[in-house]
């Protein structure tokens, strides 16, 4: 054991950057580009603030990415629970005396940035569950207490960020750390239990939803049932998409974008826009873009040695995918419309950030990817 | 240890691997789920969506169509566009839309009643919608305006086209006028809704609409992209608007002025007709009233004096007034007499001023009576007694049928004018059916002078006037010119024609039938209308001993020159019955209160040796025929004689001119 510490220590600063994901790199910069680019075409072709704040955010948090990469996987393997409680704290501290912004309360301020704590739990849930399970036992994995635990840690930030009220990033929070589990070994039969329980409260969570929520799930089944009301989201992206037709109107030539049809085009919408000025084949592309920065970061988790990194990578690389899919999903009319951002595409400094820490962490694992944690 | 923790790290390695595949395949699925939406959204419902953007992003705004204009037979514009300055802004794009707006008010120097309008319209329309503030500005405001332009700013002095009739109460009863179009018009005529824009003009009356659907023009379309609140972004099209149809009509300006000024505001109408082309030369309804007022919405000063001016003004004579023709129905009773050979020309009467028929009295205009008198000295004179006898040989369905065929009893157009009346020609038949009672046989007496149940318009009688002095050949009566139309020449030669015919056979046209040849309504026209022309011939002698010799109702209105000299029939026709008492008193006629005055009326047809154009003229309560409306004959004729020179140079000159 004091070898492999010793060997690891011996890596040199050059093989480390050889050993970095030049693909991935590659990718998450095109995909940076290709946003900018979109962010410049919502505002009709003018450099303003969106774009440049987008711009800016994406160089920073890009090299700070590639800092953090040269950061030993032990270390944020010992940090995974220390992250997690800061982020916990911090959404204590977003519900008690968080920024108030369109009648909900999900950011801090910490004077030189506005932080959505939710965003950074997506991360830090996972970092959480890698760290856990990595210390567990496979035949104990499905024990009472190590059932409770996790459950309790997921529910906890959930039921935080559901009374923000943000219901769409409480969702993929949950997914993402499902989907940990569901790695981690937990037997499938709690998955089937669970799920029957969800269905059969079903109604009562529905009555709990704020009438804004009840509203869009009903407008998802039914969009004409008020077309320039709840529908308008879904009706207009729809028709967005739609016209874009195999090769899209041209980049800048987004009519429903650029004559104000779109709604929150910056951020949840984004997707709409581009897909609108590429068409079919720049859609395809960008999925396929996902495709590929999703694949890599999965490579990077099976070529691990240490569990920490290998759950790490297949649950981040699962959570980008299931963000992907829930964001397009809900924009060609597949889903009911709920907040979420498509990575790195959609505006907003909290979303990239944990995005670019989640592939820190990703990197970090390539660099060290034959490191063994104790 | 170390064993065992490799084997549970292997088998975690193991699961976690085994369920990430199972994940990896789940996740193919789910992007090919989301590739399958994409094409089905952006390949298979492309068309759709495409459509549901473009009607999202374009809007089309209709831009008023040009109307066409009138024209009248020279050419001469009657009814046209005229450039008005009209001043527009758009509220969204002015800072401070009320300290303009007072500015504004300022400088044009509104009253505070249009202000308010002005602001009305303001609030019921869309802040990017363009308000007009004046449709018609004046030279000097628009002057001004443009002098505090700098100041101004969202202010647009604007050049539009509104429709103008430049001989003003001239021709208002034949063309109609045009305003604002009502939700009536645009239920009733599809063609003005599929073109509608607001402030659109549409014809009112008259030809302005009856002809609606050829003047209106084709809307010019300007396509905007607008953004997701209305606002318009950008021009990307313009389609050029197409002007409606020009119209040329058979009128001379300078003969319809001439009737104008004759008439002089008393209530009446005058008609010229050419008697073979049927072309209507002048129609004109007095008093009449400006149309230009109607433009911008009439004031209602103005409105009021036209309605409540007591002679009418809104009314056309021409073609709805119904009025008992008097003795102008005699050339009609003549020529029903001699063609159903009830009486010879011969026959005479012996004239004492009355004739007791039937238990009851009726009277000859003249107290003294004619003495013994024939027909042709019967119609010089206008004997009404002789008339009386005469009618009650013929009998009034004789009676009935001669005068429809002449034209009497129908509308003269076919559909140009909704408001034309057909009149009353009575029949015993017409009595039973419409009053339930059978004919009295002193009914028919007073019918054989133009009084009781009949009724014509002026234009009828017009008509009746020209039909006779073609010598008694049907014609088409016609505003419009069309490509078409038949010259003088053909038209006389086919009347000639249509004389042989008649002549070599009355079943010539059974052997037609014989054949399957039906003989068509355009055979009909110009065909003759008499069975024996000489019948024709002698009214229209005693038509011309009426006017030029010595004791004729009329001959105080000759023209001894042989170019101008017409022939003509006067008539007066009582508006109401008049009792022996009254008819002692034989009244001067300003001494009779204005209503209970008698019609004049006049027909005359010329110049007498080669007619051409005949005419109606009647004023209501103008006194007796020959002291009121013959004296405007012989006035017009002049006018209409010599406006027929220009009118054939123009001819000559422009073979084939349709507007």
């Amino acid at each position: 054991m004091f070898q492999e510490t010793a060997l690891s220590g011996q890596i040199t600063f050059f093989q480390k950057l050889r050993s970095l994901d030049y693909i991935l790199l590659f990718c998450l910069l095109t995909l940076g580009l290709i946003s900018s680019l979109s962010m410049y075409s919502t505002e009709g072709g003018e450099i303003l603030y969106h774009t440049k704040s987008h711009v800016i955010r994406f160089i920073v948090f890009f090299s700070m990415m590639l800092i953090f990469s040269f950061v030993n996987i032990k270390l944020w393997h010992s940090v995974g629970y220390i992250f997690y409680f800061v982020v916990l704290c911090l959404l204590i501290w977003a519900s008690l005396y968080g920024v108030k912004a369109s009648g909900s309360q999900r950011w801090v301020d910490l004077y030189f940035i506005n932080l959505q704590p939710s965003e950074l739990m997506k991360v830090a849930i996972i970092m959480c569950f890698a760290k856990f399970y990595h210390r567990t036992q496979i035949h104990s994995v499905n024990s009472f207490k190590n059932i409770i635990i996790p459950m309790v840690v997921l529910i906890v930030p959930i039921l935080l960020v559901v009374s923000q009220p943000d219901l769409g990033t409480s969702i993929l929070i949950g997914l993402s750390g499902l989907v940990v589990l569901w790695l981690s070994g937990v037997n499938a039969k709690y998955f089937i239990y669970s799920s029957l329980v969800l269905l059969i409260s079903l109604p009562f969570v529905i009555s709990f939803l704020k009438p804004y929520q009840k509203l869009r799930i009903l407008t998802f089944f039914n969009p004409d049932r008020d077309p320039l009301g709840a529908g308008y989201q879904i009706i207009q992206s729809k028709i967005a998409v739609g016209s874009g037709g195999l090769s899209g109107k041209g980049f800048l030539k987004g009519t429903q974008s650029y004559l104000d049809f779109l709604p929150e085009k910056h951020t949840d919408f984004i997707f709409t826009l581009f897909s609108e000025e590429h068409g079919f084949i720049g859609s395809v592309s960008l999925l396929f873009l996902y495709a590929i920065i999703i694949y890599r970061t999965a490579k990077i988790g099976a070529s691990a040695r240490s569990f920490f990194g290998k759950l790490f990578c297949y649950g981040f690389a699962s959570s980008i995918f299931i963000y992907v899919t829930v964001n397009m999903s809900m924009v060609l009319g597949l889903l009911p419309i709920v907040g979420s951002p498509l990575p790195i595409m959609s505006y907003g400094g909290s979303s990239m950030l944990a995005t670019m820490i989640g592939f820190s962490v990703v990197m970090s694992t390539k660099i060290y990817q034959k490191q063994i944690i104790a | 240890m170390i064993s065992g923790s490799s084997d549970t790290s292997y088998r975690k390695q193991s699961v976690v691997g085994r369920r990430m595949f199972i994940l990896s395949a789940a996740k193919l699925v789910v992007f090919g789920g989301i590739i399958a939406q994409l094409f089905s959204l952006q390949i298979n419902q492309n068309k759709k969506y495409l459509t549901l953007s473009d009607k999202n992003r374009l809007r089309e705004w209709k831009l008023p169509p040009i109307r066409g204009d009138f024209q009248d037979f020279f050419g001469n514009t009657i009814a046209g566009n005229l450039k008005v300055y009209q001043l527009h802004v758009i509220p969204e794009q002015v800072e401070n839309f009320n300290s303009l707006i007072i500015r504004v008010k300022d400088i044009l120097d509104l009253d505070q009643k249009t202000f308010n309008k002005i602001i009305k319209k303001k609030n019921t329309q869309k802040p990017w919608e363009t308000l007009i503030i004046s449709e018609n500005l004046s030279w000097d405001q628009f002057v001004k305006i443009n002098f505090y332009l700098h100041e101004l700013s969202g202010v647009k002095p604007v050049l539009s086209v509104a429709r103008s009739y430049p001989y003003n109460e001239n021709y208002t009863h034949l063309l109609g006028y045009v305003a604002q179009a009502s939700q009536k018009d645009l239920t009733n005529n599809d063609e003005i809704k599929k073109k509608h824009v607001p402030g659109l003009r549409v014809g009112k009356i008259g030809l302005e609409r009856s002809l609606e659907n050829d003047l209106i023009g084709m809307n010019g379309v300007q396509r905007y992209e607008v953004n997701a609140y209305g606002k318009r972004i950008n021009q990307i099209d313009h389609i050029e608007g197409q002007k409606g149809k020009s119209v040329r009509l058979t009128v001379d300006t300078k003969i319809q002025q001439k009737c104008n000024e004759l008439l002089n505001d008393r209530a009446g109408s005058i008609s010229v007709m050419d008697i073979y082309t049927g072309d209507i030369l002048a129609m004109h309804s007095s008093p009449s009233f400006d149309p230009n007022l109607f433009l911008y919405g009439i004031s209602y000063e103005n409105w009021e004096a036209i309605r409540n001016n007591p002679k009418k003004p809104l009314i056309n004579r021409s073609i709805t007034g119904l009025y008992p023709p008097g003795s102008t129905i005699k050339p009609i009773v003549a020529l029903s007499a001699l063609e159903n050979n009830v009486i010879s020309p011969n026959f005479k009467v012996n004239c004492s001023g009355k004739i007791e028929m039937y238990g009851q009295t009726y009277n000859c205009w003249k107290k003294k009576g004619h003495g013994v008198v024939n027909l042709r000295d019967a119609l010089k004179v206008s004997c009404d007694t002789f008339f009386y006898e005469m009618s009650r040989r013929l009998g009034v369905d004789r009676l009935n049928e001669t005068a429809k065929k002449f034209g009497l009893g129908n509308k003269v157009f076919n559909n140009i004018f909704n408001e034309e009346k057909a009149g009353l020609v009575p029949s015993t038949e017409w009595k039973k059916n419409a009053l339930g009672r059978g004919w009295v046989l002193g009914e028919t007496l007073i019918t054989g002078i133009g009084q009781g149940y009949i009724q014509t318009t002026p234009l009828q009688l017009c008509l009746m006037t020209a039909q006779l002095a073609n010598g008694g050949f049907r014609i088409n009566p016609k505003l419009i010119i069309n490509k078409d139309d038949l010259s003088f020449e053909d038209i006389k030669s086919r009347m000639s024609k249509n004389l042989e015919k008649k002549i070599q056979g009355p079943d010539f046209d059974d052997a037609l039938l014989d054949l399957g040849i039906s003989p068509s309504e355009d055979d009909n026209l110009y065909s003759p209308l008499f069975r024996n022309q000489e019948n024709v011939k002698f009214v229209l002698e005693a038509m011309f001993a009426s006017t030029n010799e010595v004791r004729g109702t009329s001959y105080s209105s000759r023209i001894e020159d042989k170019k101008y000299q017409f022939a003509g029939k006067t008539g007066t026709s009582q508006v109401k019955r008049i009792t022996e008492a009254q008819r002692e008193l034989d009244l001067d006629i300003s001494q009779i209160p204005y209503e209970d005055r008698d019609h004049a009326l006049y027909i005359a047809f010329g110049p007498y040796k080669n007619p051409r154009y005949a005419m109606s003229i009647f004023i209501e309560h103008g006194g007796s025929g020959g002291s009121t409306a013959a004296p405007m004959a012989k006035k017009l004729f002049k006018v209409v004689i010599d406006r027929h020179e220009e009118r054939e140079k123009f001819k000559q000159k422009n073979i084939n001119f349709v507007a």
